[in-house]
């Protein structure tokens, strides 16, 4: 579903991404740690070029994100995108912010619009905020409606970008319980998370990055319980 | 005719109060103010609404990646406000219609300075808004499928405009106050009205006066309205 060959990314001199192969699956979830500064944000945000991608190719259902002829909005529409400081837009309300994508990219009427997002916003326990403005959420709310605003969209690829890092430690938990009911209905997921426990609960795979590439990937037992590459063990003895 | 009044009140007594007022200048000049801020007011609106279109264009422009787009506004920008509105407006109307042969009217020059000059600001002023929006916003719409336009004009566009209001409001104040020097060429707006009084009837201190209070009418309850404005778009 995902490919990626031999990605680099560079800012400037600073090559951020040295050569990154992976593989996503349909209905896989596949999570990303490593220390900051590894890439591995970078890594996700090349995904749906966010980031220009300097070198390498990077496939989303067969389709190259590098070739000039690809329309990559549609290519975006496809691939839902949630943030670590969830870009809720804050001149709108929660139904409107969900509807927007729906509206404008799909065409859809905003009757049916909102037929898509009420039974997504009872999805994530926000049902009665649909009114409101994003301010007066909590960032776990904030969160969750940002969730889904993307699912508004029918993506079959969602990507996470330490959805959980900006969050007070209480509000954590309604996030990854939404994270997870989503990656039990077989949504294939790539998260960048600090969240080991997700990781080890609801990860097909774990990848290791460090220093711009993947420096050890494996099933989520293997790579907690006996990592192989020193950089790993190194890293784990830290955040476990 | 200056003293008139003063001698005809020592003539019949102060039982005329209505005399009083109605006979100073401070009242008499007031017809030709009324006249005068009609055109300033209209020299003003027209030349903001059509600075605030040049003002969007080059201020978006000034943050295009595009060198050239970019090249142009910056030139349009730095030309405006490196160079006097006195300047500007004597170009417009004196130079232009020497240059084309065609005989620019008065109104339509001053209009077209106030919005080439207004312009420039007014895309500073955008510029500054839209780069003010959190780069979360535009990637927040961009990846929901939205393209560059739509993101603009859905998502940075409403919230960069808010943020406009106050500086805009002051552009207004600014532009209104430059209208001012269109007497040069001789446009019948305030100053020039107050000009036209005094230059009949020596009464220059009261005709000022009331040219100043005029524009203080406009100019303070803007001032005012926009700090309540500011303070409502801080919390």
């Amino acid at each position: 579903m995902i490919s990626v060959r031999d990605l680099h990314k560079s800012f400037g001199s600073t090559e951020v991404l040295k050569g990154i192969n992976a593989e996503v699956k349909e209905k896989e979830v596949v999570c990303v740690i490593g220390p900051s500064g590894s890439g591995k944000s970078t890594f996700l945000r090349c995904l749906n070029m966010l980031e220009e991608i300097t070198a390498g190719d990077v496939l989303i259902e067969g389709d190259n994100l590098t070739d000039p002829k690809v329309n990559i909005n549609d290519i975006r529409s496809r691939v839902g995108m949630v943030f670590q400081h969830f870009n809720l837009f804050p001149h709108m309300t929660v139904l409107d912010n969900i509807t927007l994508g729906p509206m404008k990219v799909k065409k859809m009427k905003k009757k049916d619009a909102e037929a898509v997002a009420r039974p997504l916003l009872e999805k994530v326990g926000l049902s009665d905020k649909a009114d409101v403005y994003p301010e007066s959420l909590s960032g776990g709310q904030k969160q969750r409606v940002a969730i889904a605003r993307s699912l508004a969209m029918e993506p079959k690829i969602m990507l996470f970008d330490e959805p959980t890092s900006a969050l007070d430690p209480e509000l954590v938990g309604d996030v990854l319980a939404v994270m997870k009911e989503l990656a039990k209905e077989g949504m294939t997921m790539v998260v960048v998370t600090h969240e080991m426990g997700f990781a080890r609960e609801v990860g097909d795979r774990v990848l290791f990055m460090d220093e711009g590439i993947i420096m050890e990937e494996d099933t989520p037992q293997n790579i907690f319980s006996n990592p192989q590459n020193p950089r790993t063990q190194e890293f784990l003895s830290k955040v476990l | 005719m200056r003293f008139s009044f003063e001698q005809k009140r020592y003539r019949q007594g102060a039982n005329t109060q209505m005399e009083f007022i109605t006979e100073s200048h401070y009242y008499r000049v007031m017809p030709f103010l009324l006249e005068g801020l009609v055109w300033t007011l209209l020299i003003t609106f027209v030349g903001l609404i059509i600075g605030f279109a040049l003002g969007a264009v080059f201020g978006l422009a000034r943050l295009s990646k595009n060198k050239i787009i970019y090249g142009i506004a910056t030139v349009y920008v730095e030309v405006v406000r490196g160079t006097p509105i006195l300047a500007q407006i004597l170009f417009i109307y004196f130079g232009l219609s020497d240059l084309t042969g065609l005989n620019i009217d008065k109104i339509t020059a001053s209009i077209i300075a106030i919005a080439i000059n207004a312009g420039a600001y007014i895309a500073e002023i955008v510029r500054g808004a839209v780069y003010s929006i959190d780069k979360g916003q535009n990637e927040a719409g961009r990846s929901v499928g939205l393209t560059r336009g739509q993101t603009m004009r859905y998502i940075i566009w409403p919230q960069a405009f808010r943020r406009m209001i106050p500086p805009l409001g002051n552009q207004f104040v600014i532009s209104l106050k430059d209208t001012s020097l269109f007497s040069v060429i001789a446009v019948g707006e305030l100053l020039y009205m107050g000009q036209q009084y005094y230059g009949i009837t020596f009464a220059a201190f009261e005709a000022l006066t009331m040219v100043c209070i005029m524009y203080l009418i406009i100019t303070v309850p803007t001032a005012v309205y926009l700090r309540r404005v500011e303070r409502r778009l801080d919390v």
